[in-house]
């Protein structure tokens, strides 16, 4: 009986060994692929390499530290991406990456992360939803949605995805503004 | 002839006659959890099958060995180094599904249909028919959860594998996609496939 357990779990052991193997490369592949998708699409065009300059900050408000990555063009900074995020989406954590142009305006907002109740929440990655934040200063536009005396007009049925969406803004906003 | 008869009509219970959703109602939760649109019930099926293919096939073959004390936490072992596989591969080469499953591919180690195919049919038979008793429970699987996935996207969201057929704001019963949406198309479609079922045989 001992044996015969012994046997199985070592053989189950060591095919997961096997299989971790030869996935944990194109594991770490597709997500830094879908990292640079996301800085492509939040910041203008860049020649440095942003993951390579990343800065990490610790923040109380997030769990995981607020990743910020400059983009440089010929030496100039033309562009700012941060990470923001939060735990109050209608299935938990909601994770962007925010673009800033250096003047504070939003450039861009990509998701990373959100597990919000698909054709609702998930939304938020349409274009549409996306449009109303750019080229707008969190310092001058109200990131609230309308509900909340904002200015961002909320998902239909998705207020608090919406409401989620807009705290991981401020939250990246609030990091850019201290750096 | 006789023999080849019997692993048509093994094949074929599992999708028609013992239909794992629509007939046994086992494995309910992914069933109910995943179904919100046609793709993510197809992906989950295709996972539990191949799962279930495997561990039928590892569990028929050592089940001589295997002492019937500890059967049990034989099978889950297999069954969980078999659901562990299929997330790294997943999470390496179809990402997209993988964000999409989330959750409840881990939890296929948990569906009662892999265990009880392992416990009730392939410790008692041998290689080649719970091979073909794990495609058809699994194949019934794939198309119960395809069909439920289907049903709800079209009347939730208005498209079918992510293809809209209504314009881009129309008004869609936003019910379908969740979770309740879940129960009242799956009881509405078990009574649809008994009520057809029943009277073909």
């Amino acid at each position: 009986m001992l044996i015969s357990l012994l046997v199985i779990t070592l053989v189950a052991g060591f095919s997961l060994g096997f299989v971790n193997n030869l996935t944990i490369a194109p594991i770490a592949r597709a997500k830094l692929e879908r990292k640079i998708n996301a800085l492509k699409l939040v910041l203008p065009t860049f020649d440095n390499n942003p993951i390579r300059d990343k800065v990490l900050i610790k923040s109380e408000k997030a769990k995981d530290s607020i990743e910020i990555y400059p983009a440089y063009l010929n030496n100039e900074l033309v562009g700012t991406a941060v990470t923001g995020s939060s735990e109050k989406g209608f299935s938990g954590l909601v994770k962007l990456m925010v673009g800033f142009k250096p003047n504070g305006e939003i450039e861009n907002i990509a998701v990373l992360d959100q597990k919000e109740t698909p054709g609702l929440g998930t939304k938020m990655k349409d274009k549409k939803y996306i449009q109303q934040y750019r080229n707008k200063d969190p310092a001058t536009f109200n990131l609230n949605v309308v509900k909340d005396g904002g200015e961002v007009d909320a998902l239909t049925g998705a207020t608090i995805s919406s409401r989620a969406f807009s705290e991981s803004v401020q939250m990246a906003y609030d990091e850019f503004i201290k750096k | 002839m006789a023999d080849k008869l019997d692993q048509k009509q093994n094949f074929l219970k599992g999708i028609i006659k013992e239909n794992p959703v629509f007939v046994m109602l086992l494995g309910m939760c992914p069933t109910l959890g995943v179904t919100s649109s046609a793709l993510n019930g197809l992906g989950m099926g295709v996972a539990t099958l191949f799962v279930l293919l495997m561990s039928n096939i590892v569990v028929s073959l050592i089940k001589k060995q295997i002492p019937s004390k500890v059967r049990i936490p034989a099978f889950i072992i297999v069954i969980a180094s078999f659901v562990t596989i299929v997330e790294m591969v997943l999470e390496a080469f179809i990402p997209f599904l993988y964000e999409q499953l989330g959750i409840f591919i881990p939890l296929i180690v948990v569906n009662c249909l892999i265990l009880g195919r392992a416990e009730a049919f392939a410790s008692k038979n041998n290689l080649f028919s719970s091979i073909i008793d794990a495609l058809g429970m699994g194949l019934g699987f794939v198309i119960a959860l395809t069909v439920l996935g289907a049903t709800r996207e079209i009347l939730g969201n208005g498209s079918v594998f992510e293809v809209k057929f209504v314009s881009e704001d129309a008004n869609t019963f936003i019910l379908f996609i969740l979770p309740p949406g879940a129960f009242i198309a799956l009881a509405y479609l078990a009574a649809i496939f008994n009520k057809i079922t029943l009277k073909t045989i």
